[in-house]
């Protein structure tokens, strides 16, 4: 796909904007970890989707994770909002712990969790409903009643996504109406309103034009800021462009993870490199 | 004249033969509604909805048989609706693959398939009489809510399937709990759908006479009922009691008689499709 | 808080599901309690062989028979008539109609059964007796030749459109093969995609024959009320429905073998239509194997 010189430019380019970040990444004591996961095996039925996998990911950052199809990424991602519990013969073994709570123990409350880490889902999926509505309903699902206060969190939400000024004047009107790049936006919007710390994103641009793409990813290097944001994609530049780190997946392993300057230049499995230079996948 | 032409003129035959049959049944059927049109429209008028039973044809109406109906169809709904459609909720969104559900689902379309007097011998012994509601509004509601809700729980099951899951999804994800997701979006998303068969399932029970017959429905009722406890009539059964009679005035009194029960079952059929098209526009996801 | 809720929902909407299983388990008991009181008095040989069914006149017979042939014959001239229509139907949408044509026409078609069966009744007992009568001398005022083709128009809809599902399930593949080799689209009709689609008709015609027989105002209305172990279809004859609703006008005590006589009627009625829809759905599920 890539010849390693481009992949060097790609790199290169983000860089001088970013290195500052990178190196406060790497500046961080260790015990400042987000999330951690360790040993975590999951099954569907008899099927091991994911093998043995230990990682430790950092607040303020992004971290994108790649793989061919059926590599057991997604799975990965969806380990932290428990949204495979949903899926017949789930089973999770292991241990994941956010801000020093283990999810799959400690008698956790799945609607508690899930506002502390929103999702973005790979195709935009807005509720048949008002833009206004799409925003506030995770707010209303609370029990929020404060109509000024809801107000105020959409205002402040859509801002963020950078779609006020495009829906501010009719919040009325059915999200599904909006473009595709706009109903993604929304989406994120809709995430950041019920004020996660971690956001979660599965391909979140695979269905969207390369314009709408651009501005999500300009979207998610602003978010950085404020959340901890784990990333799937497909798409290596994406990868290179907008993540910290980087983790490779393979058949359900954890092949390899680190800063993504350098998963990208030295990988140190062949099979990362095989992966990354376009070889298979 | 070789294979090949003469069995060009066979497919060429069965194509008449086939638009023939496909029309053969509704013409019939609007000939019938010519006739009985012909035979009973003079007959309707005001007084005929508002008049009270009879032995004398010309002064006989079917304004306790009317409001029978409205109070049957009105307490049927009450009943069948929220069973109904929690049944098909539950079996969508709750229920594992397994045993249980299997047996639910083979059960509600075998009860799909019970003949609707056999309902009546049901609502005979239980609630007639095991329950002492005696031949009442309210006996022949319930059973009448028992024979419709397999119709109302297929469809919200499909109406409900027709959500898709990335909807779930998001809302789940942004901590909502089940019911919460059900309630504020799979319900409202698919209510067209849910609303259309429940008014096909209720036309199709107004215009049920033998199960009522058998929980005891008079023939002749002198009042409205005026509570859920009063003995009734309904409009079915005022028609085929006219149509037993041997005078051909009661003919006269069925066929307009029949009139009204077709104008009331066909509109709300109609009512139902138009909520199906609307529906199936606003659903594109 | 939310744990609790969510639990009362969830048992609430179970016990509603469950309302299916009490209904279920209610009609068998009722019809089996009251049958095996009738059957304490009434011999079952007699039930089983006796021609005569008069459990309303002083000289009582308890035989079954009548009202079994009754309900038979009327089911059987309804299939008759749904049969080969309901079929043409099908093929004709299936393999010749345009698309558009065929959105428009199935839903009408349902409107076949969408009319109240007293109508019906109505129909077969004041237009079409009067109507076969003025070339069939001798034929009765009740019959089951009218009920039975009356019976046959209303049940067209399931023919044709559960028929009619069965042959578009059939892959077009084998379509193309036939037409491929010259057929024309009858050929292709009765050769390939009616043998393909043969169970799924049969479950139609199974559906077809156990509603017919389950109706009742009909044949209450139009086919007289008069059991009598005959085929002759133009004379008057009872089904086990018409029975039931006879009986059920009437002033018949309760806990009396009359009233327990439309019991018996009623179980005889449920078996018969249970084991066709068991058939229907045990088919219907091998066929569906078959394509997936």
């Amino acid at each position: 796909m890539f010849t390693e010189a481009e992949i060097m430019d790609l790199i290169m380019t983000k860089d001088s904007k970013t290195e500052h970040l990178v190196n406060d990444i790497i500046d961080k004591p260790v015990e400042e970890h987000k999330i951690t996961t360790k040993n975590v095996n999951v099954f569907y039925g008899d099927f091991k989707a994911l093998k043995n996998i230990s990682m430790k990911i950092r607040p303020f950052s992004v971290t994108a994770l790649i793989g061919p199809s059926g590599c057991g990424k997604s799975t990965y991602l969806r380990v932290f909002n428990r949204m495979n519990d949903y899926i017949n013969g789930f089973r999770l073994e292991g241990k994941v712990v956010i801000d020093g709570v283990n999810i799959y123990k400690d008698k956790i409350i799945l609607e508690k969790l899930r506002k502390e880490v929103g999702m973005v889902f790979q195709k935009p999926n807005p509720f048949p409903k008002s833009i206004f509505d799409n925003v506030a309903y995770g707010l209303q699902i609370q029990g929020m009643k404060d109509k000024h206060f809801i107000n105020e969190r959409v205002e402040t939400s859509l801002k963020k996504v950078v779609l006020w000024d495009e829906v501010k004047d009719d919040l009325k009107k059915n999200a599904l109406a909006l473009s595709g790049g706009q109903q993604q936006r929304l989406c994120i919007a809709r995430t950041l309103a019920v004020e996660p710390n971690i956001i979660l994103m599965d391909e979140p641009t695979s269905a969207l034009d390369p314009i709408s793409t651009g501005k999500i990813e300009e979207l998610i290097f602003e978010l950085k800021n404020e959340y901890t944001i784990l990333i799937v994609t497909h798409n290596m530049q994406q990868a290179g462009r907008v993540s910290d780190r980087t983790a490779f997946f393979y058949l359900g392993e954890l092949i390899e993870e680190g800063l993504t300057k350098n998963i990208f230049l030295n990988p140190k499995e062949e099979r990362t490199e095989n992966y990354i230079t376009g070889r298979f996948g | 004249m070789n294979r090949i032409t003469l069995n060009r003129i066979k497919d060429k035959g069965f194509l008449v033969t086939g638009i023939i049959s496909t029309f053969i049944g509704l013409v019939l059927l609007l000939i019938f509604m010519a006739d009985i049109f012909i035979e009973g429209a003079p007959r309707i008028s005001w007084k005929f909805i508002v008049s009270l039973p009879s032995r004398i044809p010309e002064r006989a109406g079917i304004y306790t048989a009317m409001m029978g109906s409205v109070w049957v169809l009105i307490l049927t709904t009450i009943i069948s609706f929220p069973i109904g459609v929690s049944a098909g909720i539950y079996l969508e969104e709750y229920a594992k693959q397994g045993r249980l559900s299997r047996l639910l689902e083979v059960n509600i379309s075998n009860l799909a398939g019970v003949p609707s007097i056999i309902y009546g011998l049901l609502g005979l012994e239980i609630f007639a009489r095991v329950m002492r509601l005696g031949s009442s509004v309210l006996a022949g509601s319930i059973t009448l809510a028992l024979l419709i809700l397999p119709i109302i729980i297929v469809a919200t099951r499909e109406s409900i399937k027709a959500v898709p899951q990335s909807i779930r999804d998001a809302s789940y994800a942004l901590g909502a709990s089940k019911w919460q997701t059900i309630y504020r979006q799979v319900l409202p998303a698919s209510f067209g759908g849910i609303l259309t068969g429940v008014i096909l399932a209720l036309s199709r029970a107004v215009g049920e006479a033998a199960p009522l017959i058998v929980v005891g429905a008079l023939a002749y009722v002198p009042f409205a009922p005026r509570s859920p406890l009063d003995d009734f009539s309904i409009l079915p059964i005022q028609i085929f009691n006219w149509i037993s009679r041997p005078q051909h005035g009661f003919i006269v009194n069925a066929a307009a008689a029949i009139i009204i029960l077709l104008i009331i079952t066909f509109a709300m059929n109609g009512i139902a499709i138009y909520l199906r098209s609307r529906w199936q526009k606003r659903v594109s996801w | 808080m939310i744990r609790t809720r969510e639990q009362i929902i969830e048992t609430f909407l179970l016990i509603s599901a469950f309302i299916t299983i009490f209904t279920t388990v209610g009609i068998i008991l009722v019809l089996a309690i009251e049958a095996f009181k009738f059957f304490r008095e009434v011999s079952v040989i007699e039930f089983f062989t006796s021609t005569e069914w008069t459990p309303l006149f002083t000289q009582k017979h308890y035989g079954i028979l009548p009202l079994l042939s009754g309900t038979l014959l009327t089911s059987f001239i309804a299939i008759l008539v749904a049969l080969p229509i309901g079929l043409a139907i099908a093929i004709y949408l299936s393999e010749y109609a345009p698309k558009q044509f065929r959105t428009y026409v199935k839903p009408s078609l349902e409107l076949l059964a969408a009319v109240p069966t007293v109508v019906y009744g109505f129909f077969a007992l004041t237009v079409v007796t009067p109507f076969l009568q003025s070339f069939i001398p001798g034929m009765s005022g009740f019959n089951s030749l009218s009920a039975g083709f009356v019976m046959g128009i209303m049940i067209i809809p399931i023919v044709s459109s559960l028929s009619e599902d069965a042959l578009n399930a059939v892959p077009a593949s084998l379509r193309e093969a036939s037409y491929g080799m010259g057929s024309t689209r009858l050929q292709t009709a009765i050769k390939v995609t009616v043998p393909a689609a043969s169970s799924g008709i049969v479950v139609s015609v199974i559906l077809a024959i156990s509603r017919a027989i389950g109706e009742t105002m009909i044949v209450a209305i139009a086919a007289g009320q008069q059991p009598r172990f005959t085929i002759n279809p133009l004379v008057p004859v009872e089904t086990l429905t018409a029975y039931i609703v006879q009986v059920s006008l009437g002033d018949v005590q309760h806990n009396s073998v009359e009233y327990r006589t439309i019991f018996a009627a009623g179980i005889t009625l449920f078996v018969f239509t249970f084991i066709l829809n068991s058939v229907s759905h045990w088919l219907k599920n091998k066929y569906r194997e078959k394509y997936e």
